[in-house]
């Protein structure tokens, strides 16, 4: 391809992401690294407000923000170095906790026990997830012709829900006297309480993320199924060899591309995971990264939000994906080079 | 739902009637509030009036700022509290009422005006406040009296989770986050605390707060287990499914848990004042009202005003009497406000409005749960919360 037409071909992708990917990141960098306050003056001021029985009226002093002519508030800008990643690791405690090598005290870190969950989800649901979707993948393929629509229709279901209906729906199931703990309360003849204790709601996420997630694997494998070379599986099928041997020599060698570009995916996806803690209610017991840049971003009680702890953290949340996909990647890489 | 719409429709009805008296509506407005009945029934009626459209959403206090900051603002007016106020005010973004009310608030009561300054900001429709709601027949089968204090009330509810008469003997909204910490928040009022000292220092790591962690772990042990998910709308449910015996409740739903249309035990919930600390009434005293944006047309302004005087007129008072604690005109204290009135009748204080507050409230809200669940132990949870307080605020430019 001409250079000119690749330039045209490539042009207003590379723009749209240098507006909307590489701009806004560049700014949430920034943003780590200072620190964006109202400037504030003490007044007098006279309050009344009412009360059940009557008005109240005080006068304190009270803390306000100075307004700049056009009525917005003012603000000014401070360069904090890494201040906000340190309020975000905690670097003391950290020490603190490896020093006396209580792993209890690190999981009263809020960054640490966040990433230790964020971890686990990720790596444990991997293998879930790749494994759930080719045995769909397998059995779909070998159902019968007929059936064959409805069976990836309903296979397709859990993807197609969006996640946090999805989560609110099965945290419906199981919170409190739902119809599912009610059954098992019902089978295993004892109290359960599946959102008392941090192990079970944890288990629910990762339950949950591989029902939802398992057929997108479904689909890719399935596909990559109908391009298996049928000369190689009947050669292979002469040679004697039996269904766990075509599967394991033939067919996911072939497949052996796809389980990369699912796992690059997957790795993404799970590292950012957000919408299970927020459907579950799951922040008491278990945090995810995702859910602390949420947390910092959020207002509290008076409008405020903690702007540089959230960058910061998001900050944190992209070195970890790129330091997770190194590894897949390479091995793309290596074998690109190699072909 | 079902209920909910019944109740809409309710307001409606009575919206209709007034509808041609005295609110023809024409300038089209919106409105953002809080959700729970209260505001559907003035919502009710101002849809009533035409061309109203209303927002009803319990994260409203979420959307505010940043809707009222553009110019126009995205909605004519706001439902406003003693919290979600301050952050409107600093940032100057709703419209000093008097020369409205001059012309159109002749049948407000003065007692309803939020003044800063001497200008008045907001117009309170209802107050709003935290007290003991209790089944009647089971503390009388027991033998039980009413609790006063926290002491009184765990006592009661060990003997009714003894006698094994409901599920769980107690209720209460500690789900993780801004619930859990306005337990604190109002425990530690109780106990006589300050969460600051002269210089804004945060100061809740000393016996009242290690007193109030104690007893928030005890009412944890005469709850569902799942309580670090359950907030007002489930305490509710619970109590008007009949699974629990007492719970100490927001005032606004003292009205729902004796509903016959949602409640399986209606009539047998009584109110009384809200639990005593060792210093005081572990409650806090909220205003619920009004406020309209600044950046809107004056002609939207003066509709908005009409709207919101007709939604709190002394008819749609009395056809709702037992749903809110009205401070407007029509307001008969029935049996469902008694345990408000109690409660503003001792010593509870109002809900601090100031920064600092919000500040140490989403520290509480964050830092509470380790101590809940037995990961940390108290005097661990308050140290960091302190920390997390000073990290927080230094960052918002409240501290130095």
């Amino acid at each position: 391809m001409k250079k000119k037409t690749f330039a045209i071909f490539v042009g207003p992708s590379v723009f749209m992401m240098v507006l909307f990917i590489a701009a806004p990141l560049l700014s949430v960098l920034w943003q780590s690294f200072h620190v964006t306050q109202p400037v504030y003056e003490q007044v007098e001021v006279e309050t009344c407000t009412p009360g059940l029985l009557g008005s109240v009226c005080t006068t304190e002093l009270k803390t306000r923000p100075l307004l700049s002519e056009n009525g917005k508030i003012l603000t000014e800008t401070t360069f904090v170095g890494l201040q906000s990643y340190r309020n975000v690791i905690e670097p003391e405690k950290l020490r603190t906790a490896i020093a006396s090598g209580s792993w209890r005290d690190l999981m009263n870190i809020r960054f640490w026990a966040a990433l230790r969950f964020t971890l686990a989800f990720t790596i444990l649901t991997l293998p879930l997830v790749l494994g759930t979707g080719l045995l769909i993948a397998l059995a779909v393929n070998n159902t019968l012709q007929r059936i064959k629509g409805p069976v990836i229709f309903v296979s397709l279901l859990p993807f197609i829900i969006t996640p946090v209906i999805g989560a609110l729906s099965i945290r419906w199931l199981f919170l409190g006297d739902g119809i599912l703990t009610a059954g098992l309360e019902w089978w295993l003849d004892r109290d359960i309480a599946m959102f008392a204790q941090a192990w079970t709601i944890e288990l629910m996420l990762y339950i949950y993320r591989v029902w939802h997630v398992a057929p997108f694997a479904f689909v890719v494998f399935y596909a990559g199924l109908q391009t298996v070379n049928n000369d190689a599986v009947e050669a292979a099928i002469i040679d004697g060899a039996s269904r766990w041997q075509r599967l394991r020599y033939v067919i996911i060698p072939h497949l052996m591309p796809l389980v990369i570009f699912l796992t690059l995916i997957h790795l993404m996806d799970a590292y950012r995971v957000f919408e299970e803690i927020v459907g579950f209610s799951a922040s008491a017991h278990v945090i995810s990264l995702q859910w602390l840049t949420y947390e910092f971003l959020l207002q509290d009680g008076t409008g405020a939000r903690a702007i540089s702890r959230a960058s910061a953290s998001a900050i944190l949340t992209m070195i970890g994906i790129a330091v997770l996909l190194g590894v897949p990647l390479r091995r793309v890489w290596r074998e690109q080079m190699g072909s | 739902m079902k209920p909910r719409h019944c109740l809409l429709a309710g307001a409606m009805a009575v919206a209709a009637n007034m509808a041609f008296a005295d609110c023809m509506n024409t300038v089209p407005v919106k409105t953002i509030s809080n959700a729970f009945p209260a505001y559907e029934i003035m919502t009710g009626v101002m849809a009533g009036c035409g061309n109203v459209e209303s927002e009803l959403d319990k994260d409203h206090r979420l959307k505010i700022v940043d809707a009222f900051s553009a110019n126009p603002s995205l909605y004519s007016m706001t439902s406003l509290t003693n919290s979600t106020s301050v952050p409107m005010i600093d940032a100057d973004l709703l419209r000093p009422l008097d020369d409205l009310i001059a012309m159109h608030g002749a049948s407000l009561n003065p007692h309803q005006f939020i003044e800063i300054d001497g200008k008045t900001m907001a117009i309170a429709a209802f107050a709003n406040t935290q007290h003991l709601m209790y089944r009647e027949d089971i503390l009388s089968d027991l033998g039980i009296a009413v609790p006063t204090t926290w002491d009184e009330y765990i006592a009661a509810a060990e003997k009714i989770q003894a006698a094994g008469v409901v599920d769980y003997p107690i209720g209460h909204y500690m789900k993780d986050g801004w619930n859990l910490a306005f337990v604190f928040v109002n425990h530690y009022l109780g106990e006589g605390g300050g969460f600051f000292n002269a210089d804004w220092t945060p100061s809740i790591n000393n016996e009242k707060g290690m007193a109030v962690l104690e007893r928030m772990a005890k009412l944890g042990t005469l709850m569902d287990p799942e309580y670090l998910v359950s907030d007002t709308t489930f305490v509710t449910k619970q109590m008007q499914q009949g699974k629990i015996a007492m719970a100490n409740l927001w005032a606004s739903r003292a009205g729902a848990v004796n509903d016959p249309a949602e409640s399986t035990v209606s009539g047998k919930i009584l109110m009384a004042a809200g639990l005593r600390g060792s210093e005081r009434i572990a409650s806090t005293i909220w205003w619920d009202g009004w406020a309209i944006a600044k950046n809107i047309s004056d002609e939207e302004a003066e509709a908005a005003m009409k709207l919101i005087v007709a939604s709190m007129a002394e008819d749609v008072i009395q056809a709702n009497n037992d749903d809110a604690i009205w401070l407007a005109k029509g307001f008969v204290p029935g049996d469902a406000a008694k345990g408000a009135f109690d409660t503003a009748a001792g010593d509870a204080v109002p809900y601090p409005m100031n920064k600092y507050i919000g500040s140490m409230h989403s520290a509480l809200g964050s830092g509470l749960a380790a101590f809940m669940t037995g990961d940390k132990d108290a005097a661990t949870t308050l140290a960091d919360i302190e920390a997390a307080y000073v990290s927080d605020a230094m960052e918002k430019g409240l501290l130095k």
